[in-house]
């Protein structure tokens, strides 16, 4: 027995750079996951607090929250924050050493986001796109964050009614971007090692069996069924930029907008931000904050001329720049992951998928 | 409920067949459980999709800033308050309003239908007479809807519409019911440090999405102080100071126009309850000017007029 599992083990050795094994772990087992985990990362997982879903520090199993749907806001705060320090100087005009501009020690350390949703984990795969667009000139405070962080994805068995994932190339239990993929079987988690950070954590697990890998697909099916409304793009993705920019729904849709940044900053895609420099007696720093396109000076320009003056400009930019700009930018990559955080967090109820079908017509 | 909608339907219908307005703004149901879609109807079919309930949270008066054409609008006590006070401050014509009144039954709050359930998932939310029905997977439940009243409601003292053209339905009840001096200013009594401390936690979680202000329809400055930047008043991140800067600049800019509406916290996707500054600056105003705004279209707000006999006895002497 002993000698048979011994050759099993080697010859899957022999194989690893083929199949990575899908593995089982009882949820009251996981504390030996979690403290291999921490050796080298600081776990984060959502938990629920009164009725929000935030990002929180655990440090024991039992901090884990298994029922939720998603996080209020997306984990993208994590790699990008809202507010970001990219440059120091001395604010002293006549010294020799002041004002230089120099940039602080990305001392940031690993994190391990724990039960991150796959939606989220793809949006980190599109803003790699954004911020890594340029292989000479990376955005390094991204960069240098994402390398340090591992996912450990949780696949949705119970997509909540603004979820629409499978309409934009994601899904419940989609794998892109994670490390792990786990599927929750109640009492056990199957988990799929996607690349070789994640495989390295599972390697003292147990395989898991045909029946749990059956039973997790068979709740990957029943999840995909569950999401309620989706949206419809190939009229989008077919017609020209200028033809859909020019679509008479425009005028209709864009109404009630407010203009005020709610979807922008619970997006977990959205990555505009705005640099200002800040001084305080003689310290001095260049410093980043999330932006909005659904503000009014967004594209203000120096000579007082706004080309997205209008509300109607800047509605109507945010759809076209997730649904057409992008792709043709990033090979096709869409700005949009189906979390429907904009639709439940907007404040006069804008939904997404109403606004991309009624032009996609 | 039901004939009220029938009723603000027919109404609107009619104004756009007779030609008397261009544009009617009301409600439209929500594409999730518990919420309402601002609708602008431009033409007879389209007042087909015009609801009421007690999830709209908007304050409509907001859309009505700008607009050149005649246009009418749905609004209850607090809506038509503010109304009066764009009249009030030349950035609404009276004569190019119609003004479809209708009685608050007081608004629900979602989030305390969320946190009734918690971590469950809500498919959908019928409104009964004075419960709502909640469902999802595997379960129903029944919630009162006084239980859930958004804050500002329940010590409301302006339910039915101050001005308007038409009623919709019957004047009914004025008041929530709630003692607003009792809940209004919680940190009036409250020492300098639990005051700070208080104010810390409300605004910890803050994100300058500025939702509350979008919402508001006091808020109609072409350029906000916060988006100023020649003197830059406040700053752009999510440093406390700056929080603290643009949550109580904004306070003030709105004492004295006020109407405790609620569209700021209903707005905010934080949860955030801005209004422990305004209500204060409220009770303030009218305990000590007298002032409510929005009850007259001539009288203007305490804060924009000086009067040689405006009280004085809080001021340092």
């Amino acid at each position: 027995m002993f000698t048979a599992r011994m050759t099993l083990k080697n010859s899957c050795l022999s194989k690893r750079k083929l199949i990575m094994l899908e593995k089982i772990i009882f949820k009251n087992n996981l504390e030996m996951l979690l403290n291999k985990i921490s050796r080298e990362y600081e776990v984060y997982a959502p938990a629920r607090v009164g009725i929000e879903t935030v990002w929180s520090l655990v440090t024991k199993a039992d901090d884990l929250e298994w029922n939720f749907t998603n996080t209020d806001l997306s984990p993208k705060g994590f790699l990008f924050p809202q507010t970001e320090c990219m440059l120091e100087f001395k604010n002293i005009p006549r010294s020799a050493d002041g004002m230089i501009l120099k940039r602080p020690e990305l001392k940031e350390g690993s994190k391990a986001l724990f039960n991150i949703r796959p939606c989220d984990a793809k949006a980190f795969s599109v803003l790699d796109l954004v911020f890594e667009q340029d292989p000479q000139k990376p955005d390094v405070y991204w960069k240098d964050k994402r390398e340090k962080t591992l996912l450990l994805g949780l696949a949705c068995n119970h997509p909540c009614p603004a979820c629409f994932c499978t309409s934009v190339e994601c899904g419940p239990h989609h794998p892109q971007g994670l490390d792990i993929l786990m599927q929750d079987l109640e009492d056990r988690l199957v988990l799929k090692p996607l690349t070789p950070k994640g495989e390295n954590l599972l390697t003292d697990l147990d395989q898991a069996s045909e029946q749990d890998i059956n039973l997790a697909a068979k709740l990957e099916k029943q999840a995909k069924d569950m999401i309620q409304g989706g949206l419809g793009l190939e009229n989008i993705q077919a017609g020209s930029i200028l033809d859909i920019y020019e679509h008479s729904a425009w005028e209709r849709l864009y109404e009630s907008c407010i203009n005020c940044g709610t979807c922008t900053f619970y997006c977990p895609t959205c990555h505009c931000f705005d640099i200002q420099d800040e001084t305080r007696g003689t310290y001095g720093r260049r410093v980043r904050n999330w932006d909005t396109c659904m503000s009014p000076h967004f594209t203000l320009h120096t000579s007082g001329h706004n080309p997205r003056g209008r509300r109607i400009d800047r509605f109507r930019q945010r759809f076209m720049h997730k649904f057409k700009y992008m792709p043709f930018k990033l090979n096709g990559a869409l700005g949009c992951v189906g979390c429907g955080r904009c639709t439940q967090k907007c404040p006069v109820n804008i939904d997404v998928r109403e606004v991309v079908n009624t032009i996609n017509i | 409920m039901l004939e009220l909608i029938e009723q603000i339907r027919d109404n609107a219908r009619q104004l756009l067949e007779e030609g008397k307005v261009h544009c009617v703004i009301g409600y439209r149901q929500g594409s999730i459980p518990m919420r309402v879609q601002p609708h602008f109807a431009y033409s007879p079919e389209e007042t087909d999709k015009m609801t009421w309930s007690c999830f709209c949270t908007q304050n409509l008066a907001k859309y009505l800033i700008g607009r050149e054409e005649p246009t009418a609008i749905l609004a209850q006590g607090c809506v038509t308050r503010n109304i009066a006070g764009l009249i009030q401050e030349n950035q609404v014509k009276r004569e190019n309003i119609y003004i479809l009144g209708i009685n608050s039954p007081g608004m629900v709050d979602y989030r305390k239908v969320q946190s009734k359930l918690p971590g469950r998932v809500i498919h959908e939310v019928l409104e009964e007479n004075g419960h709502l029905l909640v469902r999802g997977p595997g379960y129903e439940e029944k919630i009162l809807k006084r239980d859930v009243k958004r804050d500002n409601c329940y010590t409301c003292n302006h339910r039915n519409p101050v001005i308007y053209d038409q009623l919709i339905g019957e004047k009914g009840e004025e008041t929530g019911g709630g003692n607003i001096d009792k809940v209004a200013a919680p940190w009036e009594n409250l020492g300098p440090d639990q005051r700070w401390a208080k104010f810390q936690d409300t605004f910890k979680d803050c994100i300058r999405c500025y939702a509350c202000r979008d919402a508001c329809p006091l808020c109609y400055c072409k350029e906000c102080f916060v988006d100023e930047s020649k003197p830059q008043w406040c700053g752009k991140t999510v440093d406390e100071s700056d929080v603290h800067t643009f949550h109580i600049l904004r306070a003030f800019h709105c004492a004295g126009r006020c109407t405790d509406c609620g569209a700021c916290e209903s707005a905010c996707p934080m949860g955030i309850k801005m209004r422990r500054l305004t209500s204060k600056i409220e009770k303030d105003i009218r305990q000590m000017f007298g002032f409510s705004p929005g009850l007259d279209t001539q009288e203007s707000p305490p804060l924009s007029v000086y009067r040689p006999d405006d009280p004085e006895e809080f001021m340092l002497k």
